[in-house]
């Protein structure tokens, strides 16, 4: 299915500007509200294991290694050894070359394999390679391409070009899912991120991500908010639900949990899955694991008792 | 949505006597005449302590032992005074978890925002008036400002701590001592925080606290020795005490009722309005004279409005006080429950539209549901009347002038807030609205740096700031 605006590509301007403002201060003051929920016991548990479902594990290395990718596809596979009622992640995260590696090792275990695409982190290349790049992975077995916007296309006000790119690699993909990187770090402003998210969904994207990991400035919670607030209205506009990907940063349970806070008080029930929601993240579920250990068993393993791949 | 499991504040981490006497020249001491009444936790309904209610005698003491103390208290070196207020206000910071929990009890708020709100702010008060206090020449009121002498002061229950801490602090910063009422309903904060007078030594006598009802405070204002009154509460009792102090050359500030207009204009960043005005009315049960009660929208984004509003509020989570995860606590009396639920009956009846989120209220204590009126006008009780609960008033508006004349058409003036991403809109609609505070893109924000009181019915003087120094200096 091509996405087509509702709008014509000219009114795009009119159109994201037009959006609600996003205050900053207030923004910043609800995520931190949110982030004193008290969530414990049985419901910390499920939380938990939600969080674990909802994890791309990812390795996004200039040294990463075909050994290193399969290490981590057992991992996300089956995160706790000792404990087979741990479930599985959501998907395994790698760059375009290490993508037949996983694609093998993950075979027949449900675990989605993603890929970054179009030139992953900057997006610093010509159309025609960005779609190449797509439509090597997607060959190779990535059923989700994790693509980059145009940061310095949509900086300048040239909304269209960000838009025909994602609709153009959103065709690459085919039958893969688009998650749109919006790299909210580098767009500065709530009401950038909010007209950057309006822009990848009504070009087509499937998952609004949040960042590469790659920049001074990851996922935050109020970031991920304004993210949240952007798929709930456009599903009311529009009639299509959009999942939400904040990565980088998100390094424990604690933190995780707040995410998870978030959707549970702002888009509610429809999005607390991991079909339409994500944690990009690769320390994260070792804390995840660790806590869900110590829920279970009353105390805390050392570190030494998780395995790091 | 996913159930968050019973997050409860440990009850046990503040102990409370099953009775307390009154706090006069730095001792407790029961009731001349031994009158004694409960108070209790609205939220179950169970007697916390037994208190002393003090009679015109008790008073008498109390005025008299503050007047001991004040020369002693006002020839101290303002840097000496404030040695003590500093200290208080560590001791508030370091037992803020025990006043957090009491606050809950005895008054029904939510534990996160006698935490987060209640007792930072309470101690920042105590920290910001200890700094004064050796710089009083320099505040603006002359090269020797002198304080008045013995301040009678009668607070209410919505805010019981942080209502003491608003008088307390500057009048002891300026070298006058203090006799202070704590409501009826809520003395338990106020007398846990005369165990913080005695603990951080203050001399006896700069503050006493005598408990009890009406009679209590109007016995209080009334004293001839009470040099300067000082009063938070309804409209109504404050009018009685304009008359009571009139020609008696005492001075007086008043901070009474409100009727605020928030202000959402079609500009608004929607998202953080509705935040806003949730907020603006439902905190602390509404219980706030500044509470955002009537609600002012711009009628090209009424429903965008109202429609976000109706969902953030089925997200609120009203029960018990002390679970953290608790947003809408218990309302403070069976009384304040009475007047809450005559007015909106009258809502109702007088044809504006009733509604409220699906929520189980508990079975004891006092309990009332986040509510919205739409199609209200100003000539609605409800438009007019302040509720002091958790219900708002929705109206609309076409036009910025037909906004300030509709914010401005009510004899409050407390507070007000605009809601627009456009700086010239909030500073010129700001300029043309009566009301003591104006709040832009947000709401209910409080520094003991900013001063804050009322135009009209609202009352006169200011508390809090520079200026908040002034109601205690001669």
């Amino acid at each position: 299915m091509t996405a087509t605006a509702p709008i014509g590509l000219s009114d795009l301007r009119s159109y994201l500007h037009g959006l609600p403002g996003v205050d900053k201060v207030g923004v910043e003051a609800r995520a931190a509200a949110l982030g004193t929920r008290s969530v414990k016991t049985s419901s910390k548990a499920k939380a938990i294991d939600l969080a674990i479902r909802m994890v791309d594990l990812t390795t996004l290395e200039g040294a990463d290694t075909p050994g290193k990718v399969r290490a981590l596809c057992a991992k996300g596979r089956r995160p706790d050894p000792s404990d087979p009622s741990a479930p599985a992640v959501a998907a395994i995260c790698v760059y375009p070359a290490m993508v037949p590696v996983a694609a093998a090792a993950l075979a027949g275990s449900g675990v989605h394999l993603a890929s970054v695409a179009t030139a992953f982190p900057s997006g610093q290349a010509p159309l025609e390679v960005k779609l190449a790049d797509t439509r090597a992975a997607v060959a190779a077995g990535a059923d989700e391409v994790d693509m980059v916007i145009s940061r310095g296309a949509f900086l300048a006000g040239d909304y269209a070009k960000v838009f025909d790119e994602i609709v153009a690699v959103k065709e690459a993909c085919g039958g893969a899912h688009l998650k749109v990187i919006l790299e909210t770090g580098e767009l500065a402003t709530y009401d950038n991120v909010r007209r950057a998210s309006w822009l990848a969904m009504l070009a087509g994207a499937d998952f609004i991500k949040t960042s590469t990991g790659k920049v001074s400035v990851n996922a935050t919670l109020p970031i991920t908010l304004v993210m949240l607030e952007a798929v709930r209205d456009f599903r009311a506009t529009h009639g299509r639900q959009i999942g939400v990907k904040p990565a980088g940063g998100i390094k424990n349970t604690k933190d995780a949990i707040k995410y998870l806070v978030l959707i549970n008080e702002t888009v509610g029930d429809d999005w607390l899955s991991p079909d339409w929601f994500r944690f990009g993240a690769s320390s994260l579920l070792n804390d995840l694991l660790m806590q869900r250990t110590k829920l279970t068993t009353g105390h805390y393993s050392g570190p030494d008792y998780f395995t790091l791949d | 949505m996913f159930e968050y499991a019973p997050a409860p504040e440990s009850r046990s981490v503040v102990s409370i006597s099953s009775s307390y006497g009154l706090f006069i020249d730095g001792d407790f001491e029961p009731a001349k005449e031994g009158g004694v009444f409960k108070t209790v936790n609205p939220a179950d309904e169970e007697v916390l302590a037994e208190v002393a209610s003090a009679g015109p005698e008790d008073v008498d003491r109390a005025v008299a032992a503050a007047r001991r103390a004040f020369p002693g208290w006002s020839s101290l070196p303002g840097s000496e005074r404030a040695k003590y207020l500093f200290r208080i206000a560590r001791i508030i910071q370091e037992r803020s978890r025990e006043l957090a929990v009491l606050e809950s009890l005895d008054n029904g708020k939510p534990i996160k925002e006698s935490r987060d709100v209640d007792l930072p702010l309470v101690a920042a008060h105590f920290f910001y008036y200890a700094g004064w206090a050796d710089k009083l020449a320099y505040a603006g009121f002359g090269p020797d400002p002198r304080p008045i002498g013995v301040a009678g002061q009668v607070i209410p229950w919505n805010f019981p701590l942080l209502m003491l801490a608003w008088k307390v602090a500057p009048a002891l910063a300026t070298g006058n001592t203090v006799v202070l009422k704590p409501a009826e309903t809520t003395p338990l904060s106020a007398l846990f925080f005369a165990d913080v007078c005695r603990q951080a030594e203050l001399p006896p006598g700069v503050v006493n606290i005598v408990t009890g009802a009406g009679d209590t405070g109007a016995y209080l204002v009334a004293h001839p020795d009470v040099d300067k009154v000082a009063f938070t509460g309804s409209t109504d009792v404050g009018r009685e005490i304009a008359r009571t102090v009139a020609g008696t050359g005492k001075r007086l500030t008043l901070e009474l009722g409100g009727k605020a207009a928030n202000i959402v204009f079609d500009d608004a960043p929607i998202d953080q309005a509705v935040e806003g005005i949730v907020n603006g009315i439902f905190f602390n049960q509404g219980h706030v004279c500044c509470a955002g009660s009537r609600l002012l929208v711009q009628e090209s984004v009424f429903d965008l409005v109202l429609e976000s509003l109706k969902r953030r509020m089925s997200t609120l989570r009203v029960g018990d006080p002390l679970d953290k995860n608790t947003d809408i606590g218990a309302i403070n009396s069976a009384a304040q429950l009475a007047r809450i639920r005559e007015l909106s009956d009258i809502g109702g009846e007088e044809g504006a539209e009733r509604w409220s989120p699906p929520c189980e209220l508990p079975d004891r204590g006092f309990w009332f549901a986040p509510t919205i009126f739409t199609g209200v006008t100003q000539a609605h009780r409800i438009a007019r009347e302040e509720i002091f609960g958790p219900v708002l008033s929705v109206l609309t508006f076409r036009t910025p002038a037909e906004a300030i004349e509709k914010a401005n058409n009510t004899p409050y003036g407390l507070s007000a807030g605009i809601w627009s991403e456009k700086g010239s809109r909030i500073l010129a609609v700001a300029d043309k609205l009566r009301a003591g505070v104006v709040w832009a893109n947000t709401f209910n924000k409080f520094d003991p740096a900013s001063p804050f009181g009322g135009y009209k019915e609202s009352g006169y003087g200011r508390e809090g700031g520079r200026h908040g120094l002034e109601a205690y200096l001669a």
